[in-house]
């Protein structure tokens, strides 16, 4: 399981790199939303993910780290979700009045010379 | 507890949601409430400072949790005097912007208000991951800002808008990582706890320790324009409006402020008997980084065609002093920069301002360092704005600025560097010089043709008024040049002194309830 959690979160992180390297905005866009999904998986497994436990006390369970997940991660992935889904409503709605403004979604705000327009 | 601590983030968010409702209906009704409360930030700042110079760190607890389980504010002479800056900074560009600039697009109130609560959350917060959030909503109220304007350079605008937001929110997942990854490594986000278990951990966590240190420099350096990453300001900068780019002449201090902690409280040589695994890690990289960024500043400075864009490159060597003196890691080298960061911020808002009046000014509208015609009257006022802050910005005497430099120098007298801070900071002091006289004289000096034909263009008292509180704060900060360094010495020396920082943190008590809502419950057979 953690060999998965770690591939996942390197799979999700090398293609969130390499899309964010593109000079175009939507995948710039995707690339964010993919490196933002490996953090958030990230933060959670420091957390010394456990399966099957509450990360609430109860009198009827011992209050130790063997018993209950610890909750912080949790409430930090939640933060963080909200902030990068935020962000990137924002970033579209930036990219497309970008487009619209001049008629290429590259970076740059126009085509470079000697590259078609795709 | 002192409930003033909380203000700073509290007044500029009630201020700005309610602008944010008042925005579109009742826009006299917003400006004159964003005025009030960014007055009303003055006033607090300045409290809080004077209070702060008591000598003690006093921490606040959000939510009323102790120390390292809830969030924790934290007012140290450090963190007051950046609040004043933001504050004073604040006014002079609200001053400006309600000259026109903020009726130019939707909501420029209350997005400046929401820049000012993430600014001084951020100065004030005791806790990593708050940290994170603060410079969060710092960035988002940027994002808007820097889209502010309609008209002219708009076009200019979406693409630095486009770099920016994408860099800052690959910045934000770095910082993200580097959070998580610490807190992996020792159960706390409180920075004073921090500083604690960091030099508890066992040796096998060292190098991921490191690792998160270093991803923090990282990430601190794209908001202070350190050099691999200072690539965005220029262009960020130049386009934005006016005002807008006057306020941010604070954004890049936040960086510079959150490396000054970092450094001093987590990642420090141990000689306070806290040594850590982490230690030191800034420490070979910063000198380094910080010479080349005033190296690569002072080219672009004389390479700039656009007086904007020279301003900006005067950002970033402001950055590159800045990072030099916290590099050099020593007490006086810290107070040096405390002293000249104070001068700098000023200054450079002032210039921005400035740069703003003398394109409208010009027959061409624009800001191209090539002679064109000004408008009749504005010759001697721009002349002599332009003139002061030259003198402010180059560090020549009898500014502030040459104090803050001379103090660097003195203070890196006794390092390892001595010879390159020297040679670098009097170089590109230098190359700044030559680059505004030479901006200065094409500007008004260059005869032309048609030279006082052209109309006196649209004027409004704010302009007037910003620019010269702008510069009466760029000069009042010479003129009490004794005890703003006796202030900033304080603060280094309260930098350094971690221990009273870490008790003050983890010692402060939550408030007892004034009622004891489990005891009534117990009592009335409501709960076990």
């Amino acid at each position: 399981m953690n060999l998965l959690l770690a591939i996942g979160i390197g799979t999700f992180t090398g293609c969130g790199v390499w899309l964010l390297l593109r000079a175009r905005t939507f995948d710039a866009v995707l690339g964010l939303t993919l490196l933002s999904y490996a953090v958030n998986l990230f933060i959670f497994v420091m957390g010394r993910w456990k399966t099957g436990v509450p990360p609430i006390v109860n009198s009827d369970r011992l209050a130790t780290l063997a018993d209950t997940t610890d909750p912080l991660p949790q409430a930090l992935v939640l933060t963080a979700i909200v902030i990068s889904f935020a962000m990137t409503a924002l970033l579209l709605a930036l990219a497309l009045r970008t487009n619209a403004a001049t008629a290429s979604d590259h970076v740059d705000g126009g085509e470079p010379e000697g590259e078609a327009p795709r | 507890m002192n409930h003033l601590i909380v203000a700073p983030v509290a007044l500029p968010l009630v201020a700005g949601a309610l602008c944010a409702l008042l925005g579109g209906r009742r826009p006299r009704l917003a400006a004159a409430l964003s005025l009030g409360a960014t007055l009303g930030l003055v006033a607090i700042a300045v409290a809080l400072a004077l209070h702060a110079n008591g000598g003690t760190v006093q921490a606040y607890l959000l939510g009323n949790w102790a120390a390292p389980f809830g969030i924790s504010l934290a007012l140290d002479r450090l963190a007051a005097l950046m609040l004043v800056l933001t504050a004073l900074v604040a006014l002079v560009s609200l001053l400006y912007a309600l000259g026109g600039d903020h009726a130019r697009g939707a909501h420029f109130h209350s997005l400046f208000q929401f820049q000012l609560m993430g600014l001084c959350g951020a100065f004030l917060t005791a806790d990593l991951f708050n940290l994170f959030v603060f410079f969060e909503v710092l960035l988002s109220a940027s994002y808007g800002l820097l889209l502010h304007g309609d008209g002219a350079g708009q076009r200019e605008r979406f693409k630095a808008t486009v770099h920016y937001v994408i860099f800052n929110l690959a910045g934000s997942a770095l910082f993200l990582i580097a959070v998580s990854l610490l807190y992996g490594l020792t159960g706390t986000l409180n920075m004073a706890d921090l500083a604690i278990r960091l030099a508890d951990l066992p040796p096998d966590s060292a190098a991921l320790a490191q690792a998160a240190a270093l991803m923090l420099l990282v990430v601190f350096a794209v908001k202070a324009a350190l050099l691999p990453l200072y690539f965005w300001l220029p262009d960020a900068y130049a386009s934005a409006t006016a005002p807008v780019a006057a306020l941010f002449a604070i954004m890049t201090k936040v960086g510079v402020y959150a490396i000054a902690r970092t450094t001093t409280l987590l990642f420090r040589d141990g000689t306070d008997g806290l040594a850590s695994a982490a230690s030191l890690v800034f420490a070979p990289m910063l000198p380094v980084l910080a010479l080349a960024t005033l190296v690569l500043a002072a080219i672009g400075v004389l390479a700039a065609t656009r007086l904007r864009g020279l301003i900006a490159y005067l950002v970033v060597a402001s950055a590159g002093t800045l990072l030099l003196c916290l590099g050099l890691a020593t007490r006086d080298s810290v107070a040096a920069g405390l002293f000249y960061l104070v001068n700098s911020t000023l200054v450079a808002a002032a210039w921005f301002l400035i740069a703003d009046r003398v394109a409208r000014a010009r027959s061409s509208g624009d800001e191209l360092l090539q002679p064109t015609a000004l408008a009749r009257g504005t010759w001697a006022p721009l002349g002599v704005a332009f003139f002061i802050a030259a003198v402010a910005v180059a560090g020549m005497p009898p500014l502030a600025g040459f104090f803050g430099k001379a103090l660097l120098l003195q203070a890196a007298g006794h390092t390892a560097w001595a010879g390159w801070t020297v040679a670098l900071v009097l170089g590109s002091s230098l190359a700044i010089v030559v680059a505004l006289a030479r901006a200065g004289s094409s500007i008004f000096w260059k005869p032309v043709a048609d030279s006082g034909s052209t109309a006196a263009p649209r004027h409004h008292a704010m302009h007037t008024a910003a620019v010269v509180v702008g510069l009466a704060l760029v000069a009042s900060a010479s003129v009490f040049a004794r005890p703003l360094s006796a202030f900033t010495d304080a603060a280094a020396s309260q930098l350094f002194d971690r221990r009273a920082y870490i008790g003050a943190v983890l010692g402060a008590d939550p408030v007892p309830p004034a009622y004891d809502v489990r005891r009534e419950m117990r009592d009335r057979g409501e709960a076990k």
